[in-house]
Parts: structure tokens; sequence; C-alpha cells
């Protein structure tokens, strides 16, 4: 069943996005090259989406893909199932997670398991950039497969946000309003 | 979204002090899930018990149901749209570029000596070439995490969590 589907597979995501929202697209990655439940295009579009709209990236995410695979059910399951862990863990270790936080062993946990995201965040990175440039590669044959225009816009919102700390946002709307100039 | 949780919450509700919600923040980084979710979830807890925590979660994550909603009921007849399919394509390039940076911080803040370089270069690398699931990606960065830390003889010093940015 659909429903049953999308929450297991969202509780597992919820589960492990651990290090904040970017942490989710891998695995969400992972769950949407599997079961295709919606296409890498797609996928790029909704965290366009989510990025432009308030509220963390997982759960935008979420609802959107939720809404896809199983209608506005398929959604509120999937936008539950994400949030869930987070709420059990919350309500049943409340007392003891202040005082281990500071404890070794759960310090080196997570000096392991930071590295290993961020590790995946960049495959995820590359699986997106992969989904971005990749059509331009087909339509045009292998003479000239360069979409330097879109190289350009990916180049200069990389720049503008990492060494000017533009807003995601203003580069968006500023990247959607080039693109309906350009092409 | 964590400013507008701090002002709200400790300025004008009083519900928290300043240096309580900085807590909850470092906490909620350090479990799964949106760090602005899990903090809502942690303070609803301490304000009203688990019907609290239900209604903060439910009551963060409703805006964003219901904006991605309406977004993606009228998405694909928006998309058909000659001038909005031409602006997605250049917003996919930016979100390509958004992506790399957000990959670059993550992968600065978090790769700060060779032991963490070399786990993430080895997780980029399994993810990449093999089908194995990110979710046993993390359980072993974890368990490594632990071995080489925790358990072998002359271990690696960790920093305070200070430097644990997300």
């Amino acid at each position: 069943m659909i429903y049953l589907e999308l929450l297991f597979k969202f509780f597992r995501i919820g589960l492990f996005t651990i290090g904040g929202g970017y942490a989710m697209l891998p695995l969400m990655q992972h769950e949407i090259e599997i079961n295709n439940w919606i296409t890498s295009q797609e996928f790029v579009d909704i965290i366009a989406i989510a990025e432009m709209t308030p509220g963390p990236i997982a759960i935008n995410a979420a609802t959107f893909i939720g809404y896809r695979v199983g209608g506005v059910l398929g959604s509120v399951v999937a936008t539950t199932a994400v949030v869930l862990p987070s709420l059990l863990i919350i309500l049943l270790l409340s007392r003891i997670l202040a005082r281990y936080q500071e404890h070794a062993f759960v310090r080196s946990l997570f000096a392991g398991i930071r590295p290993v995201v961020a590790g995946l965040i960049i495959s995820a990175a590359w699986f997106i950039i992969a989904a971005v440039f990749a059509p331009a590669l087909s339509e045009n044959g292998a003479a000239l497969p360069v979409d330097y225009a879109s190289i350009g816009i990916a180049a200069l919102a990389f720049l503008l946000v990492v060494k000017y700390r533009f807003d995601p946002v203003k580069i968006i709307i500023m990247a959607g309003i080039a693109g309906m100039v350009i092409f | 979204m964590l400013p507008m949780i701090e002002k709200e919450v400790v300025e004008r509700r009083g519900w928290a002090s300043a240096e309580e919600i900085m807590d909850i923040f470092a906490l909620s980084q350090s479990l799964p899930g949106a760090i602005a979710i899990n903090s809502s979830i942690f303070l609803g807890y301490r304000l009203a018990g688990v019907t609290g925590a239900v209604v903060a979660a439910a009551g963060v994550v409703m805006p964003s149901l219901l904006i991605i909603l309406g977004i993606a009921v009228f998405f694909t007849s928006l998309k058909e749209n000659r001038a909005v399919s031409a602006a997605f394509t250049g917003i996919r390039a930016a979100v390509a570029g958004l992506i790399a940076a957000a990959a670059l911080r993550i992968t600065c803040a978090s790769c700060r000596s060779w032991i963490a370089f070399a786990l993430a270069l080895l997780s980029l690398l399994i993810n990449l070439f093999t089908d194995i699931h990110a979710v046993w990606v993390i359980l072993c960065g974890g368990l490594i995490g632990i071995v080489i830390h925790y358990y072998l003889p002359g271990r690696v010093k960790l920093r305070k969590s200070g430097d644990e940015k997300p």
C-alpha cells in the first residue's frame, strides 16, 4: 500500500536526517532513484520551491513528494512521517538527552556521522548538478553539449552565496527572471 | 527560521531565557530532523508536556504543508506555461549552484581533521559508485567515530561542541 510505504520511507528519512535539513537530500535522492516516485528534474524543482518558501527544506520536499505519489493524503502522511522521529525521540529521551549531549561517547558518534553526512551531501549535490545539466547533453548530441547560460547562472549563484552571502530566495528569483529572458 | 523562533519565544512571550533557547538549539542540532522543528517540539514539550510537543510540531509544520500543497496542486499546469518553464530552466541552474555552495559550507564545517576528511571522501565514493543505502553509510560513520575517538588507545581528542556547526 502506497501510504504505508510513504510512512515507512519518510519515517526512515526523518530518522536519519542528522545535521540539518540538507542532510535529507542524499536520503531522499536515494529513495527517488529506487522508487521512481518523481523524475530527477522534478526533484530539482522541488528543492527550488522548498528554498523559496518558508519552512525547512526537508519538510517541504516531503510534502511535495507525498502529494505527487499519493495525493493530498499522501502529502499529509509523508509530512507527518518525516517529523515523527523527532517528536518520538524528544518525547521519550528529553530528560537524558541534555545530560549526555556533552558525553565523550555521543560526541565521538557525531564526530563520525558529521563528515559522512557531508560526503553524502556532496554526492547529492553531484546528482542534482547532473540532473540540471544532463538534458542539455542529450538534446545537443555529442557535438557541443554545453549549455553556457545554465552553467553561467549556476556559477553566479554559487559565487553570490559563498562569497557575498546572498539570500538564496533572491538568487532564485533573479535566476527565474534571467531564465525568462534567456530561454 | 531560528532567529524568528528566538525572537518570538524569548522576547515576545518570555517562554524561555536566551540561554535556554541556545541550549535547545544546540540540542536540536544533534537530533535527527530539521533544527527548527526539533526546537519547536522541545519548547512545546517544556511548556505543556506531550500535548504541547504534538501541538508545536503540528503548528510549525502546518504553514509549509499548506503552502507546498497549494503549489503542488497548481504546479503541473503552471509548468505548461512557456514563461514559467523558461523561468524554471534558470532556477534549476541556480539551484545547482546553491546546492554546491551548501555542500561546500557543510563540508568545511564538518571536516576539520584528516580523519573527518577521509570519512567524507569515503562516504562520497560509496554513495556515487555503489547502491549501498545512505542509512548504512551514516550508521557506519557513527560506528567508526565511536571506535576512533572513544575506544582506540591514544584516541584523537575532540574539541568542545562549539565548533560543530550544522
